[in-house]
C-alpha cells in the first residue's frame, strides 16, 4: 500500500472517530509522522481531488477519496486477518502496521483467497479498536501467575 | 514507523518471507485444484500444453517455498505448512473457483504478476532499508531477484499461451 493510500486510509479513519474532518495532529499521530509531513502530503491529495482542506478545521476526503480509502481500508483488514487467522499472530495491528507499506492490493486479493471477509467490509472495520468488530483474534497465552 | 518502504528488522522480514511462502502455497495448491476440479465437459478441454503449464507452476512454486523456507529459518522463524495453506484454500476453492476453462489461464497468470509484484516490492524494501540483518543480506537479496526473474518468466509464458489461444 502506497503512502497516499496510507494516508488517505487514515483521514477516513479520523473522520469516523471526530465525527468530522481529521484533525492535521490526529493525522501525524496516527501515521507517526510530523505535522509539517502530514501538511505537505494533504496539500497533494488536494491537488489530486481525493481530499478537501479547511484550515483550522482539518481535511475531508472527497467522493473519489473515499473510494480509495475504502480499497486501501479493505486491503489493511485483509493483511489483518491474514496476520491473527492464518498466520495466528497476536500482535497483528502492530504488525500490519509495519507490513502495510510492502504489501500491495494485488497481494492482498490473493490472501483473500484464503480469509473469511464479510461482506460488508469495511464497513465493519471499527476505528477505535483499529480492527474488524468481527475479527475472531487469537487467544493471549494464560498468565502463569493466575 | 516509516510509510514508505522498508523493512525495519529481522522479525519482519521473516513475516515477509512467510507471507512469500503462502503466496507460493496458494499458487500451488490452486493449480492442483484447478487440474482436478474443472467441471468433467471441461477437463478433456485441458489440453496437455495447459495441463504442463500448471504442473511446472506447482513445481516452480514448492521449490520457491523451499528457498524461501530457508531464509525463513536462517531468521530463527517458521515457514507456514503447505497442508495448511492447502486446506484453507481447499475451504474457499468453491467460492473463488475460475468459472471456465479461460478463468483457470486468466487465474494462473494473476497468480504470477501478484509473485512477481510482491518479490519485486520486497527487494526495494530491503534495499530501501539500513537495517543489518542478521543474515547475509546480499544472499536474500539475491535470492528473491532470482524467484522474482522466474515469476517474470512466468507471466511471460502465460500471457504467450493466453495470446496463441485466443
Amino acid at each position: 500500500m502506497n503512502t497516499a493510500d496510507q494516508y488517505l486510509k487514515a483521514i477516513y479513519l479520523a473522520q469516523s472517530i471526530e465525527d468530522g474532518p481529521a484533525a492535521t495532529g490526529t493525522l501525524a499521530d496516527m501515521l507517526e509522522v510530523s505535522p509539517a509531513s502530514v501538511n505537505e502530503m494533504i496539500g497533494k491529495l488536494e491537488e489530486r481531488g481525493l481530499v478537501d482542506h479547511e484550515k483550522y478545521k482539518g481535511a475531508s476526503l472527497t467522493d473519489d477519496g473515499i473510494v480509495r480509502a475504502e480499497e486501501a481500508l479493505q486491503t489493511y483488514c485483509i493483511i489483518e486477518r491474514f496476520l491473527a487467522n492464518v498466520l495466528e499472530v497476536e500482535n497483528f495491528r502492530d504488525e500490519a502496521r509495519a507490513i502495510q507499506s510492502v504489501i500491495d492490493d494485488t497481494v492482498a486479493e490473493r490472501l483473500d483467497t484464503i480469509i473469511d471477509r464479510r461482506a460488508e467490509c469495511p464497513d465493519c472495520f471499527d476505528a477505535e479498536t483499529d480492527a474488524c468488530a468481527f475479527l475472531e483474534v487469537p487467544e493471549e497465552a494464560p498468565d502463569p501467575a493466575d | 514507523m516509516s510509510l514508505g518502504q522498508q523493512v525495519s528488522d529481522d522479525h519482519q522480514l521473516a513475516r515477509l518471507l512467510q507471507i512469500g511462502v503462502v503466496l507460493e502455497e496458494v499458487v500451488e495448491s490452486r493449480a492442483h485444484h484447478h487440474i482436478e476440479r474443472l467441471p468433467a465437459d471441461q477437463q478433456a478441454e485441458l489440453d496437455e500444453e495447459v495441463r504442463t503449464l500448471l504442473a511446472e507452476a506447482a513445481d516452480e512454486s514448492a521449490d520457491h517455498r523451499e528457498r524461501l523456507a530457508e531464509l525463513i529459518e536462517r531468521l530463527d522463524a517458521e515457514p507456514v505448512p503447505y497442508e495448511e495453506i492447502n486446506r484453507l484454500v481447499e475451504a474457499k476453492y468453491g467460492q473463488t473457483a475460475p468459472e471456465d476453462f479461460d478463468g483457470v489461464l486468466y487465474d494462473q497468470l494473476c497468480n504470477e504478476e501478484t509473485a512477481y509484484k510482491f518479490y519485486d516490492d520486497l527487494i526495494e524494501a530491503i534495499e530501501n532499508s539500513d537495517t543489518e540483518f542478521s543474515v547475509d543480506t546480499g544472499g536474500v537479496l539475491e535470492t528473491l531477484a532470482e524467484i522474482r526473474a522466474e515469476e517474470e518468466a512466468g507471466v511471460e509464458e502465460v500471457t504467450t499461451l493466453m495470446e496463441r489461444r485466443a
